[in-house]
Order: C-alpha cells, then sequence, then structure tokens
C-alpha cells in the first residue's frame, strides 16, 4: 500500500519535472516559433537570465540548506566550495587552442588538456560528433568540479567538524577566504591564471543549437542549468528522504539523544558536509557557465550571505521553499526592481524623488526585512510544498 | 546478563563513580536507586559508551564493553531511554520510532516491531504523524520508550522515565515497564521515585556517591529502615 503510494508519488514527480522541462524549452524558443513575441519573451530579455541564475542559485542554496537545514551545522564556505568547483571546471574545459589567449600572461597553461579535446578525439570535434564531445566533456567536468569541492570538504572537515554552531561558522568562513586569496596567488598562475579570469570555456550558450550560417535553430541555453539543477536538487531530495537524511535531522535536533540511537555523529556530519560541498563544486561550475568565466574575486562572503539569506528566507529546513526563495530573490534583486534605478523626470520638469541609482538596493533590503518580519520561518518553515496539501488530509483523518 | 565490575569513572578530577560493581540477569528488573548526584546516570551512561571509563570492566553476556564504539553496543542489544525524554522535536512520531531502528536494515521485522510498539503504546499510533514536540511529557516518555525498543534491545536502560510526570502517568508508565519485561527484555532502571521503582524491581541497588551502599531485592530494601528514612520519606517510629 504504502510502496505503491511512494511509486505513483515517484511517477507523478517524474512527470511533473519533464513538462516543467519542456515548458522552458518551449518558452525560451517561443521567439523563434512565432513571428513577433512580447518583448519579455525575446532571448536577450532580463527574465531568461534570471531563470539561469536562478536555477544556479537555488541548486547551491539547496545544498546549504542540506547542511545548515538539516543536519544542523552551521557552515559559511559556501562561496569557497563554489569557487573550488568553478576553476576545476574552467581550467579542464578551456580547449586547448584557446589555451594560450586565455593564459597569456603566464605563457600558456600548465594544464593542457580539456574534455571537450579528449572526446573530440573519439567522436570528432565537427557538427554532431562536435556537440556530443561538448556536452560530455562539459558533463565529466562539472561532476569532477564536484569531487574536488568534495575533497577539500573531507580535509577541511577532519578538524573543523569538532567545532560547533558559531565557532565552525567562523572556521568554514575563514576557509572561503584563504581559498579566494590562494586561488589569486601570482605562483599557481598558469594553473589559475592568477587574479585574472579564465574564460573561454562552454557556458550555458553552447548548448544552443545553431544551423547554417550559425544562425540558432533550436536555444537550450536556460534548459541545461534547469536539467542540471533539477538532476542535483533530486539527488538530494533522494538523500534527505532515505535514512541518512532522518539520522541528518536526529544530529540537528539533539546530537546526545542521536548518539545513544546509535548514529555516528562524525560520520554523518562528514557525510552531510562533503555532499553539501559536493553540489556546491557543481553549482559553482553552473555559476561560471552563467557568467562566463571564472574569477576568485566574485566568490566573496556576500555570496555566502546572499545564499544563505536565501535559504533563511525560503524556510530553514525546506527544500522547495529554498527553491522559491531563490527565484523570487533573484528576480526581485535583478529584474522587478530594476525600475526604480532609473530617474523619472516629469512632464512639469520635476524629478520624481529617491529614484536614482542604488535605491533599488535600499527598496530590495526594506521588503527583505518585511518578508523576514511577517514569516518568522521562512516562507515555508520547514514544509515542503506536497506537504501543504497532505496537511489538510491528516487533519482529516485527525477529525474522524 | 550484564554484570558491571570495580567501575571507576571520573569527569575531569570529580570521581562520579568509585568502583561499583553490579548485575543485571536476564530476564529481571534491575533498579539503582540514590540521591542526586549519587552516580546513576553516569552508570548508564558509561554501559551505552556516552561516558568513557577509567578503570574496570562491563561485561556483556561474556563480552567486553568498554571501549567499544555507541553503535557497536547498541548493535549488540543494548538500548538506553535517556533522561529527560529527549525526543526530537521536530520530527514526527513515526520518524522518531524509525530512529531508533536506525541501526537496523531488515525491513520486515522493523515494521513488525512498529506494530508491537503501537500495541504497547496505542496513544503512539494515533499520533504518528504529529510532531514530537507537541506531544504531552507522559506521551514523549513512552515515545523515548516506544523508540528505544525499536532497536529490539535485550537489556533496556531507562533513566529516570517517571522525571516531570503526574502520578497517573507514572504508573501508567511502570505498569508499561512491567510488560515490557514480561514480553522478554530485562530492564536495568534508574528511578529517584524510590518507592515505584523498588516495588517492580526484581533486584535493587543503592547508590551513594559513586559506591554501592546496599543491595538485595526490592521487597528487602523497601523494607529496610535505611532505604525507608533515606530515600522513601518515613522516620524511624
Amino acid at each position: 500500500m504504502v510502496q505503491q503510494k511512494t511509486k505513483k508519488g515517484a511517477v507523478t514527480a517524474f512527470a511533473a519535472a519533464a513538462v516543467f522541462l519542456g515548458f522552458i524549452i518551449l518558452l525560451e524558443n517561443l521567439s523563434l516559433l512565432l513571428p513577433s513575441v512580447p518583448n519579455v519573451l525575446l532571448p536577450t530579455s532580463q527574465l531568461f537570465s534570471v531563470l539561469k541564475k536562478a536555477a544556479v542559485y537555488s541548486l547551491a542554496a539547496v545544498s546549504m540548506n542540506l547542511l545548515n537545514g538539516f543536519t544542523g551545522l552551521f557552515s559559511l564556505g559556501q562561496a569557497g566550495f563554489m569557487l573550488l568547483g568553478a576553476y576545476t571546471y574552467a581550467i579542464l574545459s578551456v580547449p586547448v587552442a584557446d589555451r594560450e589567449a586565455v593564459y597569456y600572461l603566464y605563457g600558456g597553461s600548465a594544464v593542457n588538456f580539456s574534455f571537450q579535446d579528449m572526446f573530440g578525439a573519439l567522436f570528432g570535434s565537427e557538427g554532431a560528433g562536435g556537440a556530443l564531445s561538448m556536452t560530455l566533456g562539459v558533463l565529466v567536468a562539472l561532476i569532477l568540479a564536484g569531487c574536488v569541492a568534495a575533497v577539500f570538504a573531507y580535509l577541511i572537515g577532519l578538524p573543523v567538524l569538532r567545532l560547533k554552531s558559531d565557532y565552525l561558522a567562523i572556521a568554514t568562513l575563514g576557509f572561503a577566504e584563504i581559498i579566494k586569496a590562494v586561488f589569486q596567488w601570482q605562483a599557481l598562475g598558469p594553473v589559475t591564471n592568477g587574479a585574472n579570469m579564465i574564460k573561454s570555456f562552454p557556458t550555458f550558450s553552447s548548448f544552443n543549437v545553431t544551423g547554417e550560417g550559425g544562425k540558432v535553430v533550436l536555444r537550450l541555453s536556460t534548459f541545461f542549468p534547469f536539467l542540471i539543477s533539477m538532476i542535483c536538487i533530486t539527488m538530494i531530495c533522494l538523500l534527505i528522504n532515505s535514512t541518512y537524511g532522518r539520522a541528518f535531522k536526529a544530529i540537528r535536533e539533539d546530537e546526545t539523544a542521536a548518539e545513544a540511537m546509535g548514529i555516528n555523529l562524525a560520520k554523518h556530519k562528514m557525510l552531510s558536509f562533503c555532499t553539501s560541498a559536493f553540489f556546491a563544486g557543481i553549482s559553482g561550475a553552473l555559476f561560471a557557465m552563467f557568467v562566463t568565466n571564472a574569477q576568485a574575486r566574485v566568490f566573496t562572503t556576500t555570496m555566502t550571505y546572499e545564499i544563505l539569506l536565501i535559504v533563511v528566507i525560503g524556510g530553514i529546513g525546506s527544500i522547495s521553499g529554498s527553491i522559491i526563495a531563490t527565484f523570487l530573490y533573484v528576480a526581485c534583486s535583478e529584474w522587478w526592481l530594476r525600475f526604480l534605478d532609473n530617474e523619472v523626470v516629469l512632464s512639469s520638469g520635476m524629478k520624481l524623488p529617491f529614484l536614482r541609482s542604488g535605491f533599488r538596493m535600499v527598496v530590495f533590503s526594506v521588503v527583505v526585512m518585511i518578508v523576514v518580519l511577517f514569516f518568522r520561518k521562512g516562507i515555508m518553515g520547514d514544509r515542503e510544498l506536497p506537504d501543504l496539501f497532505k496537511k489538510r488530509a491528516g487533519k482529516e483523518a485527525a477529525g474522524k | 546478563m550484564l554484570k558491571i565490575e570495580n567501575l571507576h569513572v571520573a569527569y575531569g578530577g570529580i570521581q562520579a563513580l568509585r568502583g561499583i560493581s553490579l548485575e543485571v540477569p536476564d530476564g529481571k528488573i534491575v533498579t539503582l536507586i540514590g540521591a542526586n548526584g549519587a552516580g546513576k546516570s553516569t552508570t548508564l551512561r558509561t554501559v551505552t559508551g556516552l561516558v568513557k571509563a577509567a578503570s574496570g570492566s562491563i561485561q556483556w553476556n561474556g563480552g567486553e564493553l568498554l571501549g567499544k564504539s555507541i553503535d557497536r553496543i547498541i548493535s549488540e542489544g543494548i538500548a538506553m531511554s535517556p533522561e529527560g525524554r529527549r525526543v526530537f522535536p521536530n520530527l514526527t512520531v513515526l520518524e522518531n520510532l524509525k530512529l531508533g531502528a536506525y541501526l537496523r536494515r531488515d525491513k520486515a521485522e522493523i515494521a513488525k516491531d512498529l506494530q508491537w510498539v503501537y500495541a504497547l503504546f496505542p496513544r503512539l499510533k494515533e499520533r504518528d504523524w504529529q510532531l514530537a514536540g507537541t506531544l504531552s511529557g507522559g506521551e514523549q516518555q513512552m515515545l523515548a520508550v516506544g523508540r528505544a525498543l525499536m532497536s529490539r534491545p535485550k537489556l533496556l536502560l531507562m533513566d529516570e522515565p517517571s522525571l516531570g510526570l503526574a502520578p497517573l502517568v507514572v504508573q501508567d508508565i511502570f505498569s508499561i515497564i512491567r510488560e515490557i519485561n514480561k514480553q522478554g527484555v530485562t530492564i536495568l532502571l534508574i528511578e529517584q521515585n524510590a518507592n515505584m521503582a523498588l516495588k517492580i524491581a526484581d533486584l535493587a541497588y543503592v547508590l551513594e556517591t559513586g559506591n554501592i551502599t546496599m543491595s538485595g531485592t526490592g521487597a528487602e530494601l523497601l523494607a529496610n529502615d535505611k532505604v525507608k528514612e533515606a530515600y522513601l520519606g518515613k522516620h524511624k517510629s
């Protein structure tokens, strides 16, 4: 009975995901299908930039939630792990032919290898074979990006996970800063390109299918980050709903009692820390694809706080909350409030007060404060989207 | 059978246990009574491995427990319902119970044991979807005991199950303890409520500042003048 229910639930979820991904593809291709579309649906519209960034950030937020919300380990190393992922991806993905140009300050790269070229040697680098080797190269590099972040997490976790709450936060924050400094170090230039950015690697728009003369015939640049994020978030969901997930929650609730249940604290904390770092690494790599370059300077503490804010607004311990909050947050900060930055001059020649560049962030901060005041436990609390329907059924059963 | 011999435990420089020895025979209810700070909880916590001993030995069915990790000890059939209940407040009753079976992998047997726990505590079944933090104190205590039983222990260690509960609820809990014991689980019970504990105990030990000062059957100690005076609040007449 229960088995059937979960099976049915899985099928429903899978169908919903497929429909949603189909909708994304349709949305970004409308401008190709229809002769004329509203401005908002043009490929240059803010809408797609927001969707892509939100897809990337939602993975970062969910991976942070796994650690902070579900396991109760307050870590602020997110940007550091994202940086590791971004650089791993970038270093392993720049085509060998472009390396000279990217690393010109250091007279070429120390790593003369890219997955794209490796697969290119197998499948050819033109046409369909080229597309296949590019896709495979990106996927392998993404997975390695996660692995590198996870390995670093393991090494840092050995000493750091003995700390609790605030101390853990400070230690991980310090790690993120150190990593940032190390990657900008001149001596590592041939590998990391020093303080300069690494670019020319495959980005989201590399996934647009082009026809003759370089004309785009099918856009997949928004679909790709959605697909990767969805797969990763699904994996995190499965982990959380497994016995491991229950153990994580038990550790969050009461460490001593969890230990008395036979849960190995050190092992599970490490597992959660590494898994979180793994997916943070992937989201960092996706972020590099989104901004089309990898640069240590952008993975600041502010980025960690941004993601932390999203997790808190969405609800600590709610995956769907994190996702919803990411889309609202990114749309609000990048798009919906844009008009506040433009000066408006009335016909009488008077300027509207306050409206000027930078005012957007003021309003945005106020919006965030209002949200936090009225939703004390975030938008979703610790519930998930399906719970909103399930709760009612439970109450009815109790009413009988 | 659990056999503790000459067990010493210290927290920093403070000696909590000064060489206690006691036995918990299979199938019995054994109780350890004593005042605050006598070392009762320390004894239990040392058996489950939450606290490290300085010296001595704890034999469980012939094997040494000291030095083993907690998960090993629990998978050998020892479970604890901790002091102050310590249920996981933001998890549902069902999740709490499943966590009790964390170290077990046999799904069918776990489902059977879940029904067993529900039969012992029908209240938990009614409330299995509720968050444990919203249960009453008595229900939380039932949950803590049920959770411990989910690992299907041969020996159940109970740390002050009557703490902070109304007298009627305490009676319920004690009758359930007796029921669990009848179904074959050995019980080591720690209590401040010496009267109730001695009444159901087959064997009892009195612990004073880290030493065992008296032992005997429950009935013997109930009738003992010293115990009466010190723990049952009855003066010599």
